[in-house]
């Protein structure tokens, strides 16, 4: 394919390269608005069937403040989702065409079930307090999360089937190899299904309740009597507390059905390059020299090690269960460090969660949960650890699954365009990762501001105080600054 | 193109149904040109209008604009499980002009969204700098996109391309105008009724210019329409745009809206009845080649014809809860 323009650069770089990465960039900040409506969701729902239920005026406040992240979220969400759905058109036509069947029925059952509903239903829900009746009002903000939901489902079940392809068969058309569906059930509800389904539903439900306990926690932190926000404070803990125990054991689970499935994924996870028995698991692993950083079985590697837990967790409870090694595959590994650092990095932050959690819990049955300052600032700084976990467990199922694009099946790089000019493939990773980065970043700053406004609610200026300042509140610690978290 | 073992023995539970899908994937195109093309209007008339006619019209488009967009969500992806093959060519083909497309769409959703954000002048300006951008700029590339598509044109800039580019900005700008008119009041409306006109006469020059201009200078394309289908084209452009116009002076601004809205269904009509048996014509791929399996097609017409009339439902809510005069300050 030749450039339409007569650019005399070429070569920039390899295009399918071009091409992975800018879907990797567009995924990585898409994934944060899609997760922002999964988890919001349920919290929008509770809040308005409590205010109409109570009629009390913190429900109307948390509802009004998170209705507004929401729509920003939704917004963002769209810009960079639309792009999302062509760039498997776009970068990614050998696959599109080859999985066509079992990919494109997904994405349009996405549209028609989940976007339509959710972009209808949010428009009720902003615009349409005062216009329909209380419990029509309720209902939409229940539909808005159901659309959130129901989008969620359907990629999944188009990605699950890229993990444990099932209900097709290959064959020829106009010349072309291609996967014919032959069991829609098979198909869509493949042994990968719920175990992602319900493991990346958790994780969004974690990773917005961090950032709402985040952002209430610092109000409380001004404004120890604030009723709204200690309101919201005390329902994300108990959320978190419950959500973070549940998404560790499922997680256990899940890496077991990895293992069963996807066993060159576990290994890339454990980086066990030989096959072993009884092999052991690294609790933690920090690199002691920069080699080991994409060597992760470097001697140089400082790690607690437990032995056989490796073994113990891939087989459900024997110790000297053997573990197939990368180097058993006839294929490319997935990059190692990569898989394996992201597996640390999630499940580090999950134990981190569970210990937020029970903290948040001892605190509320004690009492005190508003005035533990060490507490409240611990949630600040938590608040954007949720989606980090998130990503790297996305890495994790993503890369963990190279070389290929369908297990087992076909190629990442035999999937992608071919003929794309180098050109074409560079220019539009440049303009995909500028405007993504902007909208995570204009985001991220405009949340900043609907905090700033609510704070300045909360607690008005005292006289002569300017606009900036970290800490202008008047009841809080004098001279105890607080870390940025509302961002 | 010839030998092709799967296809020809094929059974559908519907015997049209491939044709019938073709026809559902450019009725979903139609109703985004529709939908979306009045909110990309809404965005171009923006420009000349003055700070609280902005605040209006802002309250016209605001709650709708969102649902309006997931028609080409929904036109991508039907696209997508009727015929992948299609999807993949059309969209790699052109593959910097669906990043125009996209980028176009951005400016317009961000340019709107961020507006309200914050009240400061230059916050305001810029984000109405990029929301004119976008409207003007999506529905010119979308044109862009339809004519490489139908006419399986190689390369991306072309005369036609342009040509059709232009003709869908003019058909927005009459159905902006026709959703303003219904949504204001006042001056606004009486300038709105008059862009309407002009818009209309333009859209109908732009048409024949566009006709003439295949026919003398890129003749052929592939399929070439005949000259009887051109004509009815441009035979139901002209009376749909001579209705509009009465409609539009008698202040019967629902049925000028019907008018309006027939001209974008002589052009997706036009579109797709010239293009059969083709679906993919720069790969020469018919309707048949194209579509995907016996099974996959059943699936996908189970989950149309249960969601699709619930979406039209949901569109039906949407446009009667925010129904009447918008006001600044809605929004």
């Amino acid at each position: 394919m030749t450039t339409p323009f007569g650019w005399g650069w070429t070569n920039v770089l390899d295009p399918v390269v071009a091409g992975r990465a800018q879907f990797a960039v567009a995924l990585t900040i898409h994934i944060i608005f899609a997760a922002l409506s999964v988890g919001l969701g349920p919290f929008l729902v509770y809040f308005v069937v409590q205010e109409i239920r109570t009629g009390e005026q913190r429900y109307a406040r948390l509802r009004e403040f998170f209705t507004k992240v929401f729509a920003l979220g939704f917004v963002m969400g769209t810009v960079t989702g639309i792009p999302l759905g062509f760039m498997f058109g776009t970068n990614f036509a050998a696959f599109s065409t080859i999985a066509g069947e079992l990919i494109g029925g997904p994405l349009s059952f996405e549209a028609k079930m989940a976007f339509f509903l959710e972009a209808a239903f949010l428009g009720i829900l902003l615009y349409g307090r005062e216009r329909v009746p209380e419990w029509f009002y309720a209902l939409s903000s229940g539909f808005v999360a159901l659309g959130a939901w129901l989008s969620a489902f359907w990629i999944l079940v188009a990605n699950a089937w890229m993990q444990t392809p099932r209900g097709y068969e290959l064959v020829e058309r106009g010349g072309r190899t291609v996967a014919q569906l032959t069991d829609p059930m098979a198909a869509f509800f493949t042994p990968r299904l719920p175990w992602l389904f319900v493991h990346m539903q958790s994780a969004a439900i974690i990773s917005v309740t961090l950032v709402i306990a985040g952002i209430a926690a610092y109000f409380v932190y001004h404004n120890r009597d604030s009723e709204v926000w200690n309101t919201a404070l005390r329902a994300a803990v108990v959320v978190l507390l419950v959500m973070s125990v549940f998404q560790v054991f499922h997680g256990d689970l899940y890496a077991r059905h990895v293992a069963d499935t996807q066993p060159q994924k576990f290994a890339a996870m454990e980086a066990q390059y030989e096959t072993s028995t009884g092999a052991d698991l690294h609790v933690i692993a920090v690199p002691t020299s920069l080699d080991a950083l994409d060597n992760p079985r470097a001697e140089n590697l400082f790690t607690v090690n437990i032995p056989n837990l490796a073994s113990f967790l891939a087989s459900g409870g024997d110790p000297s269960a053997e573990i197939t090694g990368l180097n058993e595959f006839n294929y490319d590994s997935p990059p190692v460090a990569l898989v394996f650092w992201s597996f640390r990095i999630m499940v580090g932050l999950g134990f981190w969660f569970v210990g937020l959690g029970l903290w948040g819990g001892y605190r509320l049955l004690r009492g005190g949960i508003r005035t533990s300052d060490r507490y409240l600032v611990a949630l600040m700084g938590s608040a954007p650890l949720g989606f980090t976990a998130l990503i790297t467990g996305w890495y994790v199922t993503e890369v963990g699954r190279q070389p290929w694009i369908i297990q087992g099946v076909l190629r990442t790089s035999e999937g992608a365009t071919i003929g794309l000019s180098s050109a074409e493939a560079t220019l539009s990773l440049l303009g995909v990762a500028a405007v993504y980065g902007t909208a995570l970043v204009t985001f991220c700053y405009l949340v900043r501001q609907y905090v700033r406004s609510e704070r300045e609610r909360l607690l008005p200026p005292t006289a002569g105080d300017g606009d900036s300042g970290p800490d202008s509140g008047s009841d809080s610690e004098a001279g105890q600054q607080v870390v940025g978290s509302d961002d | 193109m010839t030998e092709l073992v799967s296809t020809a023995a094929v059974q559908y539970p519907v015997e049209s149904l491939p044709e019938l899908w073709f026809a559902f994937v450019f009725a979903v195109l139609g109703a985004y040109l529709l939908l979306d093309g009045f909110d990309f209007g809404v965005g171009m008339l923006y420009a000349r209008a003055d700070g609280d006619e902005r605040e209006t019209m802002h309250a016209a488009f605001g709650p709708v604009w969102k649902a309006n967009e997931v028609w080409l969500v929904l036109f991508g992806t039907v696209l997508f499980a009727a015929f992948p093959a299609v999807y993949a060519n059309v969209l790699s083909r052109h593959y910097l002009l669906i990043f125009a497309i996209l980028a176009a769409l951005v400016l317009r959703g961000i340019g709107s969204k961020l507006r309200e954000e914050r009240d400061s002048d230059r916050w305001h300006r810029v984000c109405d700098r990029s929301f004119v951008a976008g409207s003007t700029l999506a529905p010119f590339f979308l044109g862009m996109l339809v004519a490489n598509w139908r006419f399986g044109f190689e390369s991306t800039i072309n005369g036609t391309a342009i040509a059709v580019g232009l003709l869908l900005v003019t058909l927005s700008v009459v159905l902006g105008a026709s959703f303003l008119t219904i949504k204001t009041r006042g001056d606004l409306r009486r300038t709105m009724r008059r862009y309407g006109r002009l818009g209309s006469v333009g859209y109908v020059a732009v048409s024949l210019a566009t006709i003439g201009y295949i026919a003398l200078a890129e003749p052929g394309g592939s399929p070439a329409p005949s000259t009887a289908e051109t004509a009815a084209a441009v035979g139901g452009t002209i009376a749909f745009a001579a209705l509009g116009i009465v409609a539009n002076r008698r202040r019967r601004d629902y049925g000028w809206a019907l008018s309006v809205a027939g001209l974008a269904l002589v052009f997706v009509g036009y579109l797709a009845w010239t293009m059969r048996p083709f679906v993919d014509p720069a790969a020469a791929l018919s309707i048949r080649e194209a579509v995907v399996s016996p099974v996959a097609l059943e699936v996908n017409s189970i989950v149309a014809v249960t969601f699709v009339p619930l979406i039209i439902g949901y569109f039906v809510l949407l446009y009667s809860v925010f129904s009447g005069p918008a006001t600044a300050g809605d929004y």
